[in-house]
């Protein structure tokens, strides 16, 4: 109706008319002003009340920040109650890369601020580089009160940087126990995409990354507390709302015990290798040292890049656990089991063997360590003489041996909460044929029976060895106290065992015997055990033998204590030890930890200070001498990485 | 009314009270909200704003006892005074090597293209005036407005600012529908504009321009970027629901989460504390307000006035849609501030001088008082 067309003809527009025109359109104005008002309060009024719930629930979400506490870890205690890992407070510096602005000026404030090493701005930036955004990178852990200050005050200049009072994990023995508990680390991509819980990804908090503190982590974890704050649309804080505490994890009992196991660990000294202690009644791992080892502080404190490399680079692989996943030939410490598998065989103990210092075979000549004359078993296993073992051995076949050397735990794998063990190999003709595809040999035999060739066991597994001889019993070994586990007696007559003891207690106790300065300086607490001196490589076409280290031969030594009521077993191995005398002292002063720790302590103190010192000593300048040597090394710009993988096979058959 | 309100003098009982309390309720409410979204404050906007509306208002009375003549006379000259602070902005601005708005004038900022959305719709509206009725419908009747509207148009589009260019070409075109050019026309360039709109968005508008428009469509698609304005107002008025979480508690606006929460998003800081009740009653002021300015324009006895009030009125209402429609998500943002309640003084001086010369016709001898009726 509005402004209806006009006809070109029609008389012209009057002023009455425009004013009519004026009206009407007017109208139509006000009319579409109102439909927009209306439509205004129709769409407020939909937003206020129809969508209220929604919209009060973002406004919340906005203006209430949910902090969550990590939780208190739960304590790793010792079979004793004293603290394997326990937790303290730190005060810490993360950044959260989504919230960065300029990263390289907030770093760079950060390394001046906290006078930052190179080596931790690298690591930084490296991990800046690779994190997936939401996940916190620390900067610094275990700061000053006054650093942490420091950095608190200027947050409104560092968007993206948390500083934060928490608790780390701490390891009062620091690398004693690296290998046996692991270490805690933050969460990593992976593992946050499986789980989706924001606790994986807030500041501070760590899961299990290895062994015990991997496996026991849903024991361990606890509930996390929670922080609510008004927060401005910058992130600052208006106030606090209310707070739950963190409720701590519970802790777990080890059947180690700490001291024993701390002992251990030092004893091991200078040298690369493992000491395992086992009670041979219940089970009970009482020690599992396992040395040189990283400080599984500096892995739960994020650890630098050179420290890491050191690790790494070292020829005695720190980052190995030598007691579960070193592999090692065990040498004459087979001998007890071969002498019960000879007289399953129906060979007295009493027969004897003339030893002319070796042992002919076709046209190859095997050795024996000294020229024994005629022998009798229990004396073989007093003297190591090969050429008794040779002469036995291929007379019943290794066959025979191996179920033996099974059913005493070796080759086995045991139901341990441990990330990884290696078992080894026991080798038989059916395993050779398979694995190396032909028959087996006399030759092999010879070399089997006193543990050389294919035989391959691990620390952990002689310990076993040892407790079962000494028990007589199949004992399974447990971690956790309280799990002793019922066991059956192993199937061999008492007399068999006898005559293995006697040849063992004869090695420590009798004149002639391999390990006669391995007796236990204690009254009335006699130590019964066997030697080993395992090769590493055949010896060389022109008779002479490489004096490097990774050439050298391994110590082994298996024993129990009391002789005559056994109650701890142990195995020590010394990786290129040079021989079995590198082993044996540190299982009699292990030992005599357990009896009188005043005299071992003496022993221990007096060789540490030619050792330089203790173990966080001699680490810390050890990282020292290496920084110092790379720094000269790039100087040098010369780039060879050394490359020092010593190496023992590892065979998984 | 004389005769039974004798002790009141002439001139104070004549003064339009009724819009008068009506501008004074919108101010004062809009300096309370100033004051919650200051935390409680009167600095630094309440008070400012206050202040300044009581000057405008003092303003606005002067103007509004000049008659219409006078408006008449000065018209020209002050479009052509307008147009001629535009083109200096523009050389300004050219010369600093960036673009400017305004001009300092050491005690306040003139923004020129404020004020040339009355002198817009004054001169289209003097225009339409003079020409004889006969003539409408000739395309005389339409080329001259076009270039009144043009020139100031594209000076202001080139500051670059599109939501006052909008605001000049709406007025102009509104005074020239109510002139009674053929309908035929409006029908045809309304669908030219249509068909125009996608070329525009693409070769017209600036990249930011542009982000605008697409967050407008779709303003979850990017809620920390260019939707964040809008879904954080949608928050506002959402969580405030029927009657509001109450004076000074309002989350949104005091922790920062609502931006422009004191200018272009006002309405959102107002609605969370006063709820869907606070928003009515802020919409049916303004419809008070336009509806007075209407029935100014229908009353007016010369086509003058008629034009230009309403005109003047639909730059007002203008303001106020867009505005509210923004903060609603029913339009881009444009950055449009909200009459009365909005911090800024530019808007504020556009608005009272509109509302100015609206009193001024409604004061005309010549025509009967305009009706402000009760609802």
């Amino acid at each position: 109706m509005i402004g209806r067309k006009k006809n070109k003809t029609s008389i012209p527009i009057s002023a009455a008319k425009q004013e009519f025109s004026f009206t009407r359109r007017a109208m139509f104005v006000g009319g579409v002003q109102a439909v927009f008002g209306l439509a205004i309060g129709a769409r407020m009024t939909y937003i206020a009340i129809a969508e209220k719930e929604k919209y009060t629930l973002l406004s919340e979400s906005n203006r209430v920040n949910l902090t969550l506490l990590p939780p208190r870890r739960g304590w790793f205690i010792d079979r004793n109650g004293k603290p394997i890992a326990t937790n303290r407070t730190d005060f810490r510096v993360d950044i959260i890369p989504d919230r960065l602005v300029e990263k390289e000026k907030t770093v760079a404030t950060l390394t001046q601020l906290l006078s930052l090493e190179d080596d931790e701005v690298a690591r930084i930036n490296r991990e800046l580089e690779q994190s997936s955004g939401f996940q916190p990178v620390q900067i610094a852990s275990g700061l000053a009160y006054e650093d942490f200050a420091l950095i608190s005050v200027r947050l409104p200049d560092l968007p993206g940087v948390s500083p934060r009072q928490g608790f780390s994990r701490y390891y009062p023995s620091g690398a004693a126990v690296g290998h046996l508990v692991g270490y805690v680390g933050p969460v990593s991509a992976e593992e946050y995409q499986k789980n989706r819980d924001p606790l994986l990804i807030t500041p501070g908090f760590k899961i299990g990354k290895d062994n015990l503190e991997r496996s026991f982590e849903n024991i361990l974890q606890g509930e996390p507390g929670a922080k609510r704050v008004e927060v401005t649309a910058r992130g600052k804080i208006v106030r606090e709302l209310n707070s739950r505490e963190d409720t701590p994890g519970n802790p777990v009992k080890l059947t180690i015990d700490i001291d024993l196991h701390n002992y251990a660990a030092r004893r091991l000294g200078v040298q690369s290798g493992s000491v395992v202690v086992m009670d041979c009644l219940t089970g009970d791992i009482l020690t599992m040292a396992s040395m040189p080892c990283f400080d599984p502080n500096s892995f739960s404190q994020g650890i630098g890049v050179s420290e890491y490399a050191w690790l790494r680079e070292d020829k005695t692989v720190p980052l190995l656990n030598k007691s579960l996943q070193g592999l090692y030939p065990p040498g004459s410490t087979l001998k007890p089991l071969a002498a019960i598998a000879f007289m399953e065989q129906g060979i007295s103990a009493d027969e004897t063997v003339y030893c002319s210092g070796g042992y002919t075979l076709g046209n190859r000549r095997f050795n024996c360590l000294g020229v024994h004359g005629h022998i009798n078993m229990a004396d073989a296993i007093k003297r190591s003489c090969n050429s008794y073992f040779y002469t036995m051995g291929r007379r019943i076949g290794y066959d025979k041996i191996a179920p033996v050397a099974r059913t005493l735990g070796l080759g086995q794998e045991f139901d341990l909460p441990f990330t990884s063990q290696y078992y080894g190999t026991i080798p038989d003709s059916k395993w050779l044929e398979k694995k190396h595809n032909r028959k087996w040999s006399s030759a092999d035999s010879l070399n089997a029976v006193i543990g050389q060739g294919y035989v391959l066991t691990s620390p952990f597994q002689l310990a076993i060895m040892a407790a079962r001889l000494a028990s007589g019993r199949q004992i399974l070994p447990n971690i956790l106290v309280n799990k002793t586990k019922k066991t059956p007696q192993l199937p061999y007559p008492k007399e068999y065992l006898d005559v293995a003891r006697e040849g063992m207690f004869r090695v420590v106790n009798v004149g002639g015997g391999t390990a006669t300065r391995g007796q236990l300086p204690v009254n009335d607490v006699k130590m019964a055990g066997k030697t080993g001196t395992s090769q590493v490589t055949a010896i060389r076409r022109d008779g002479q033998r490489s004096s490097e280290w990774k050439y050298r031969d391994h110590g082994l030594f298996i024993c129990y204590a009391p002789h005559d009521n056994p109650r701890y077993a142990a195995s020590v191995v010394i990786q290129h030890g040079g021989g079995s005398a590198a082993a044996y002292p540190i299982a009699r002063d292990v030992l005599t930890f357990i009896y009188d720790k005043e005299k071992a302590m003496q022993t221990l103190n007096a060789l540490e200070s030619t050792w330089g010192g203790t173990i966080e000593q001699r680490m810390t300048a050890d990282l020292a001498r290496y920084r110092r040597h790379k720094a000269a090394e790039d100087n040098k710009n010369d780039t060879t990485v050394p490359t020092l993988k010593p190496h023992e096979a590892e065979d998984e058959a | 009314m004389s005769s039974y309100n004798s002790i009141v003098p002439a001139q104070i009982s004549s003064l339009p009270w009724r819009i008068i309390f009506l501008l004074i309720a919108l101010a004062s409410f809009g300096a309370t909200i100033l004051y919650s979204a200051a935390d409680g404050n009167m600095m630094p906007w309440a008070a400012p704003h206050l202040v300044k509306f009581l000057f405008m208002l003092a303003a606005a009375m002067i103007m509004s006892r000049l008659s219409l003549d006078f408006w008449k006379a000065m018209t020209l000259p002050i479009y052509g005074f307008v147009l001629l602070l535009l083109i200096g902005v523009e050389i300004i601005g050219s010369l600093g090597g960036g673009s400017q708005r305004w001009l300092e004038l050491g005690f306040m900022r003139i923004q020129p293209s404020e004020l040339m959305k009355p002198a817009a719709v004054l001169a289209i509206a003097l225009f339409y005036d003079r020409l004889p009725p006969s003539r409408s419908g000739d395309l005389i009747s339409l080329l001259p407005p076009l270039l009144l509207l043009a020139m100031p148009a594209a000076l202001v589009l080139l500051q670059p600012d599109l939501g006052t260019t909008l605001a000049i070409l709406f007025g102009g075109v509104v005074v020239m529908f109510l002139a009674g050019l053929p309908l035929k026309w409006f029908t045809l360039s309304g669908a030219a504009v249509t068909a125009l709109i996608p070329v525009a968005y693409f070769f017209a508008l600036e990249p930011y321009q542009q982000r605008r428009v697409t967050t407008f469509l779709s303003p979850e698609a990017d809620p920390l970027g260019a939707g964040y304005h809008v879904n954080q107002s949608a928050i506002a008025i959402g969580s405030g629901g029927f009657s509001g979480k109450g004076f000074l508690n309002g989350s949104q606006s005091h922790l920062d989460y609502l931006p422009e929460g004191h200018t272009d998003f006002v309405f959102a800081t107002m609605a969370e504390e006063w709820g869907l009740l606070g928003g009515l009653a802020t919409i049916l002021g303004f419809y008070l307000l336009l509806r007075w300015g209407m029935s100014v324009a229908l009353n007016s006895a010369s086509r003058y006035g008629k034009l230009v009030a309403a005109g003047l009125c639909c730059t007002i209402f203008f303001y106020i849609a867009i505005n509210l429609m923004m903060v609603m998500g029913l339009a881009p943002v444009v950055g449009i501030p909200l009459p009365f309640l909005s911090h800024g003084g530019s808007s504020m001086m556009t608005i009272m001088i509109c509302i100015g010369i609206i009193m001024a016709i409604e004061r005309q001898p010549k025509s009967s008082r305009g009706k402000f009726t009760t609802i």
